[in-house]
Formats: structure tokens, sequence, C-alpha cells
């Protein structure tokens, strides 16, 4: 109970419930609650489900806001104008959809598994909601400040590789079942850079809790370890399926892949999943890598959060509207033999420089950050020589187009 | 420019690989005997002065009293193309002619079509299906007798 | 252990987002790797040949707009060199000029759908389509003021083209001869060094000289395996002959060959178009002796062109009559396809969806 304390708003609602002197020394204008201090523990839970309750919906008319504003940027990038019929700026659009999606048919295929396949997209949306409980939108604004929080993420966001490979084999589809192949081996494979890449940061900060991670943060780490932030960005890319790294839907490929068999609300629901992970993704890089809400005192902490949140969203729908899609040997290859070794050389560097300087002070800081830059382009410039498109010749014929007069 | 053989011409290149086996000679073709098709065409292509190495097309027409096939082959290296037909089957009864595809694959899809829309039957032929329309379809549609 | 695993067998299509219509492939897969293909088509076989049977040879033309519906022009010219030297008729030079003009314009178009729908069978979620997809759409407005119509022009006549083209036609087309460089420069950029499309089509669905001549295969897949062998040079039809162009031609075959010789040859045909717009003289577009009911002589002809999917030439069959006996297509698409199965065999089943884009063929033109 202490822990959550700590967060403002929390505690604001708390004290205009309960009554205590806790309360009343905090927040002198409002005084206290009506509930006695005896029944303290009704005041918590109605403060804890109304916390979830405002938390969750906010997740969900993020999602609406994301599903907007992905397809009006990305009409932006491909030269076109985008959804924008509905309301101004088409911003009632994912409304209309989802009133769409809740009209459809539900089918359910004959040679489905039902129990699985009803389960699958239930699997999708609950463990994203977890995600939000650790998630500090602000200073002292969080539902949870769990000690292993870092932990938690990883741990929670790994479980979607499960309720995709139950839709894929629940649907009893050929595409879905290799949807869901493909999905368990890339996002087991994934699993572990981007653990290793937490691990950088998890090193410098002395504490597995989001929120002490961001108060660690003198320099945001992306600029500290650049190896780190890359690796875990490409890595939490392939986690959320999204381009370059969506082989588990691959509309060209396979259709849908897991989702081809689902309609009505069970593609929303794995639809909403997909966008909150995004979402949630974004907060999870932003607590890690981009100091969560610290930022000049202009701005309130929640608006730096917010700035930087949607930044990062951003550059997630920039890559979608830019990259092709990797093959999935070549999705593999660059897990185990391109981001394990660089957040394996990122981690060495950190520990090193840690060694050197245990306690780094500003300046101390600003030459650990030097040398990361160093090690981050060499080793780029060295796996890229590795892993890289070979040279353009096969069998001593060198590619080039001849134009014969 | 690519030189269109005259009948005339097209008659010496065959007369010398396999001496009476052209039926007639026409203004810019040759009728050949179906049964030395086979042997003819892939003299036409191995051949130092001929090298018909591309198979334009491959088709059949329904002259309503015999099925005829045509061939148009091209010579990418010597830059020249004749055409050479046959004439398959006793009138109208069961056309019957050697496959091509052993000499050019290219033959392959256009040999399937053949059977399919116009009914002509090509011995040898590695997979001999419909190509168009269905297993079960009625008839030959490109035939002339073929009604609706 | 040994675990055991049996290949699985897929329909992959008829209706699937990257097979390009209508089209089914049976597939067997061994895990990720592809063991078997075999094309099934016919499902938008519409019996183009047999309805010729029945129409006069201008009505054809309409037919033949609807065979390879994204190059409609060049099918058109196909048509009509073949009727011309059927019946013996000579075109007037103008008219000759503009259909040209209006099958370079296809050319560009053509190419420029092939090579968006190729990257985004690689998963590029649509961006470098619609940028292509907006290069062709200021072809068909072009072609909106040559005819009337966008995609089923049937602008082509024998003896010519049946309508001059209007005054607003040649800004916009000096407009676009302007732009257009810049564009496929763009396109260039974005996609040729993009190392994801490196690594995904280099040495991929790799096609050698012989393999491909053996089998017929034409057009640009040809030229990408290194042989040299454009109609429009080797054997000139309409007033080629009297213009200068180069053949891009690749080494190796493989998908990126693909993928580049239809850049090369987009700016290929943009030369054309600008020695066409000097070349260009006043007068009918179309001889006036030219009867509207053409009634050839006995006999057969076969014209083949260089369209933008390979080589395309209507057979056609006259028994002096106003309709064809006989109307074959030789359609380059459905050739093309021949060599599918060798092409994808050990691939990836993302490799399959890259070969058969790079193929690039049209539905339309492979059932008829």
């Amino acid at each position: 109970m202490n822990t959550v304390m700590d967060s403002v708003v929390f505690k604001f609602i708390y004290c205009m419930l309960v009554s205590s002197d806790e309360c009343a020394n905090s927040f002198k204008i409002i005084g206290s609650g009506f509930i006695s201090e005896k029944y303290a523990i009704i005041g918590f839970l109605i403060t804890a489900f109304f916390l979830i309750f405002v938390v969750i919906n906010g997740a969900l008319v993020g999602v609406l806001a994301l599903i907007w504003g992905e397809r009006r940027l990305i009409g932006r990038f491909q030269a076109r104008v985008g959804p924008n019929r509905w309301g101004p700026w088409g911003i009632f659009t994912p409304v209309a959809d989802a009133i769409k999606v809740m009209f459809k048919e539900d089918i359910s295929p004959s040679l489905s598994d039902k129990f699985v396949f009803v389960l699958a997209p239930i699997l999708m949306v609950v463990p994203v909601l977890l995600i939000f409980a650790v998630i500090p939108f602000g200073e002292a604004t969080f539902l949870t400040d769990l000690n292993i929080g870092v932990l938690f993420v990883l741990a929670i966001t790994s479980t979607n590789t499960l309720s995709v490979l139950m839709a894929g084999w629940g649907s009893g589809n050929r595409y879905g079942i290799i949807g869901g192949l493909r999905a368990v081996a890339m996002l087991l494979s994934y699993e572990i850079p981007m653990a290793l890449a937490a691990v950088g940061v998890i090193l410098m900060a002395g504490s597995l809790s989001i929120i002490q991670v961001i108060e660690s943060q003198q320099i945001p780490y992306a600029i500290f370890q650049p190896l780190g932030f890359l690796t875990f960005l490409i890595a939490s890319t392939a986690e959320l399926n999204r381009s370059p790294f969506d082989i588990t839907e691959a509309e060209s490929e396979l259709i849908a892949g897991y989702m081809t068999e689902y309609s009505s609300m069970k593609f929303g629901l794995f639809y909403l999943g997909e966008f909150m992970a995004t979402i949630a993704s974004s907060a999870i890089i932003v607590c890690l890598f981009l100091g969560g809400w610290k930022g000049p005192e202009i701005l309130p902490s929640h608006f730096w959060f917010m700035i930087k949140w949607i930044l990062m969203i951003c550059v997630f729908i920039w890559f979608r509207a830019t990259f092709p899609r990797l093959r999935v040997d070549q999705i593999m290859e660059l897990a185990w033999k391109g981001l394990f070794e660089l957040t394996l050389i990122n981690i060495l560097s950190i520990a090193i420089l840690m060694l050197i300087w245990p306690d780094p002070s500003i300046t101390e800081l600003w030459i650990m950050t030097g040398v990361n830059w160093i090690v981050f382009f060499a080793s780029l410039w060295i796996f890229g020589k590795l892993l890289g498109p070979k040279p353009l010749e096969k069998n001593g014929v060198t590619r080039k187009i001849v134009l014969q007069k | 420019m690519t030189k269109c053989f005259s009948g005339e011409k097209i008659n010496e290149l065959i007369e010398e690989i396999d001496p009476k086996s052209v039926v007639s000679t026409n203004l810019d073709s040759v009728h050949i005997k179906p049964e030395n098709a086979i042997n003819i065409f892939s003299k036409l292509k191995d051949k130092e002065n001929c090298q018909f190495n591309l198979l334009n097309s491959l088709t059949a027409v329904d002259y309503i009293d015999h099925f005829e096939m045509v061939y148009h082959l091209t010579s990418t290296i010597h830059n020249h193309s004749i055409v050479v037909k046959i004439i398959c089957g006793e009138g109208r009864k069961e056309p019957k002619v050697s496959s091509v595809v052993s000499i050019w694959k290219g033959a392959d899809l256009q040999e399937r079509e053949v059977w399919d829309l116009m009914g002509i039957t090509f011995e040898n032929h590695p997979n001999l299906k419909r190509l168009m329309l269905w297993e079960e379809f009625p008839g030959h549609p490109l035939r002339k007798d073929y009604l609706r | 252990m040994s675990l055991r695993t049996e290949p699985v067998t897929m329909n992959v299509g008829p209706i699937h987002p990257s097979t390009h219509g209508v089209f089914r492939m049976r597939v067997t897969f061994d895990g990720e790797e592809i063991v078997d293909v075999e094309p099934v088509i016919g499902y938008l076989h519409r019996g183009s040949e047999k309805l010729a049977e029945e129409r006069t040879y201008t009505q054809v033309v309409t037919l033949t707009d609807r065979m390879d519906y994204v190059a409609s022009m060049t099918n058109n010219q196909s048509y009509i060199l073949s009727v011309e030297k059927l019946a013996g008729i000579t075109p007037s030079p103008r008219g000759v000029w503009l259909r040209m003009i209006a099958a370079e314009l296809q050319r560009i178009a053509s190419h420029a759908v092939a090579n968006g729908f190729l990257i985004n069978d690689l998963g590029a979620w649509h961006t470098p389509l619609l940028y292509m997809l907006r290069e062709r759409e200021k072809i068909l407005e072009m072609f909106e003021m040559l005819c009337g119509a966008r995609i089923t022009n049937s602008y082509l006549r024998p003896g010519g083209v049946f309508m001059d083209a209007p005054d607003q036609f040649w800004p916009a087309l000096n407009r676009f001869l302007d732009e257009m460089p810049n564009r496929i420069d763009d396109i260039e950029r974005l996609l040729t060094t993009n190392e994801i499309v490196l690594i995904r089509t280099q040495n991929v669905g790799v096609l050698k000289k012989e393999e491909c001549l053996n089998a017929s295969i034409t057009g640009p897949v040809l030229r990408a395996s290194g042989v040299d062998w454009d109609l429009r040079e080797k054997n000139p039809y309409d007033y080629y002959d009297q213009i200068e162009f180069s053949r891009p031609l690749g080494e190796i075959g493989d998908n990126h060959d693909r993928f580049l010789i239809r850049i090369f040859e987009m700016r290929e045909s943009l030369k054309i178009l600008r020695q066409c717009i000097e070349n260009i003289e006043p007068g009918p577009v179309r001889p006036k002796e030219v009867p509207f009911l053409v009634r050839p002589p006995k006999g057969d002809s076969y014209v083949p062109i260089e369209s933008p999917k390979g080589e395309l030439g209507f057979y056609l069959v006259s028994d002096g009559g106003i309709s064809p006996f006989r109307c074959h297509v030789r359609a380059p698409s459905l050739i093309n396809l021949t060599l599918l199965k060798e092409m994808v065999l050990g691939d990836k089943i993302a490799d399959l969806f890259v070969t058969f884009g790079s193929i690039d063929v049209n539905m339309g033109e492979v059932d008829r």
C-alpha cells in the first residue's frame, strides 16, 4: 500500500474518500473524506478500481486516437489524404470502424478448436492492459511502483506469443498455423535481445523499478547507450509484429496470418491488442531510454511524457510506412547473429565503464557517453559488413545493367 | 529486321533435314507430315544455319474439314523466323500430334491451352490437363462445331 | 530423436492479396520451404478468342483492351498491326506516331504498376506502390484526353487511330516528360539501395539465359537474364526503326535485375516519347479509304510486338469475311509463367510472391 501512496493521483482520490491524519497533512485545502479510518480498505479499493477504470479506458481511447493518427500519418507518407470524412479531419473514423466491427457476423470455422479459438483474442488484450499498471505517466503519477517493473514488463509482453500461437492453431487454417509458428519462432528469439538490451539500463540504474530507472537518467539512456537503445527499439518492433517484422500477419504472403479466420469483435480484439501493445511499448521505451517524464521545467512532467510518447509512436508508424518486410530466415539471422551480439557488446562496454567510474559525476557520464558512441559506430560497422547485403555479384558475374545501343 | 523466310526457303531448309516430309509449300509457310514433326523440329533448333531457339507461338486452327497446328519459330541468334504448319489427323476425327515440350519447354502451357480449347491431343506431353476450363467441361469451345 | 514432419499443401489464391488477380497456386511447403508449385489458372477466362470470331475486325479492338487491362494500348497495337498486315492497309503517318506515343506511355504505366506491386509483395505497406500509381494516374489522364477512356481505351483502328490528340494533350505530355525523370530517380533512390530490398531480391528467382529462351519467356524477364532481344529493335514495327533507344540488359536474371530493368526501360520510353514528339507531323490520323468493315483476303498473319510484359502477337486467320475466322493471342503473361515452379523451388514462402510479382503477369491476359 505504501508504494501506491507515492502516486499523487492515487493519494488525492484516496484522501477525498478516507479521513486520516496523513491525508489531513498532505492536502490541507480539501481536508479529508467521509470514510473513517477503520474502513480505510474500502476507500483504498474504490480508489484502485476507479484508477484502473480510468487507465483502461484511457488506453482504449488511446487506441482509437492511434488508429486515426496512424491512418492519417501513413496517408501523408504515401502522398494521399487519409480518412477525412467522419468528423473534423476524420477523427471519428475509428469510432465508425469500431461500430462496424461490432456489428459484423461472428464466424467461427467448423474446423476450429472452439475453446482455443475464443480464448486467443482475450489473451492478446489482457496482458497488454497489465503493462499500463507500471507505466509512470508523469512525476508521481502511476498505478503502482513495482520494484521488479522492468522484469514484469518483459514477462508480460512475452505472453502474446502464446495468444498468437493459439489463434493460429485454433482457427484450423493453414495460413493461420504458418503465421502462428512463425510468431513463436520470431517472438521468442526477440525476447532475448530485448531483455539483454534492458540489462544495460538496469546496470546503470541499479534497480528494476521503472520509476528508479527514470530517476537515474541524468542523460537519457538513448543518448548514453545508443547501442542498447537501437537494439531495444528493433527488438520491440519485432515484438509488436510491426513492419518490417510483420511476418506473422504478412498481408502479401499469409493474407492475415494468425488472424485469417477471425471476424467481428474477435478480430477487433486482436486489432485492439496490437495497437495497445504499440502504445504500451512506446511508453516503455520512453521510460527506459528517453528519460520518462523528465524535461525542462517550462512544461509539467506529464506533458513531457506525452510528447515523447507520441514521438515514439510516430517512429513506429514511420517504420511501417517505409520498410519492406524481411524474410523469416533473415529475421532470425538478425536476432541471433546481429542483435544478440550487439546487446552483449553493449552490456560489456557499460559494465567496464562502470568498473572504471562506479559513481560517475556528470562530466564522467559524458565521457562514458562518448565511449559508448564510439563502440556503437564500430560495432555497427563491423556487423553491417558481416550481415549486410553481400557484394553485388554471383559466380564472378558483376551485377550491372548494360544499356545496349 | 527479322527475316521472315518464304515458303520456298523453308521447304529447302526442311528438305535438307528430312527429305520428302513437306506436304505442301505455301506463300510464307509449309505443311509438314505429323509423323516427322519431332525430328524436324529438333533439327531446326540445333542445326547451324537454323537455330530456331525461340518458339514464339503455337496454336491450332479449326478449318472445319481438318485441324491445323501452327508453329511460329524464331532464332534470336540469326534473327530470322519461319512458320511451320501441320495438318493433324484424318478429317475431324481424333486430331493428334506429337508434343514439342521436350524441344521447347515454352510449349508446355500453350499445348495444354490448345488441348483444352481445341481438343487436339499431344502425345508424350508430360502433363496434358485442361488449362483454362475445369476437367468436367463438356467439349472444346474453340471448335467450330461447339454449340453453346 | 527426429521429429516426424510432413509437407503441407496449400491453395494460394484464387483470392489472395498478392496473386495480382484471380490466380491459384497449389503450393506444397516443407516448413517454410517450397517443394512444389502448380499454377491453376482460368478463373478469369472469358473466351475472348471465341468471342472475336463473331465480331467484326473493328469490334474486336474492344476485346483486346480487356485482355491485359494494365496495358490496353499495346494490346490494341498488336491486334491492329496484325489486321493491317492481313488486309494490306498502309496506316497514315500521324496515326502511327500517335499510337507509338500511346504505346510508350502505356509501357511506362505498366512498368510503374509492375514495380510498385513488386515492392508491395515485399511487404512495403503500399508506400512505393502509391508513388507509382500517382505517376500512372497522369498517364491515364492523358489517355482520357486522347480517347475519353482511361483503362479500356480502344483507341486504335485499322489504319491509325480513331481521333486526333486534342490541343491540351501536348502540353500535358511535355509536362509529364519534364517531371517523370525526377520521379523515376526518386523511386530508384528510395528502393534500389534499400538494404531490405537488396537482401530480399538479390539472387532469388534466378533465371538463366538458356532456360529463358527455351521456355519462350520474353520481355523484361528475358532481358534481365541478359538476352538482347527487344522486338522494337530486332523486328521494328510501326516507326521504331526511325528511333534511337537503348535496351537495358541484366546479367544475373534475379528479381532485382528484373526490377532494375523495368526502371531503366521507363527512362528509355521517355527518350522514345521525346523523339516521337519531334517527328510527328500534321495530317490525317487515319486514311480515308480504309472502310469501317475491313474485309481482308483469305490468309493469316502474325505480327509480334514488344508489349510491357513480353512478346504479344495476334495470330489472325481470315476467310474473306468481315470477322476473323480464328483469332489466337500469344499471351506473354501466360507463357512467362511456364518456369514459375523452377524459379521458386527451394525458396522460402515469402520469395514465392516476390518472384511471382517480378515476372509481372496480368491475369486478364493469362486467362483471356
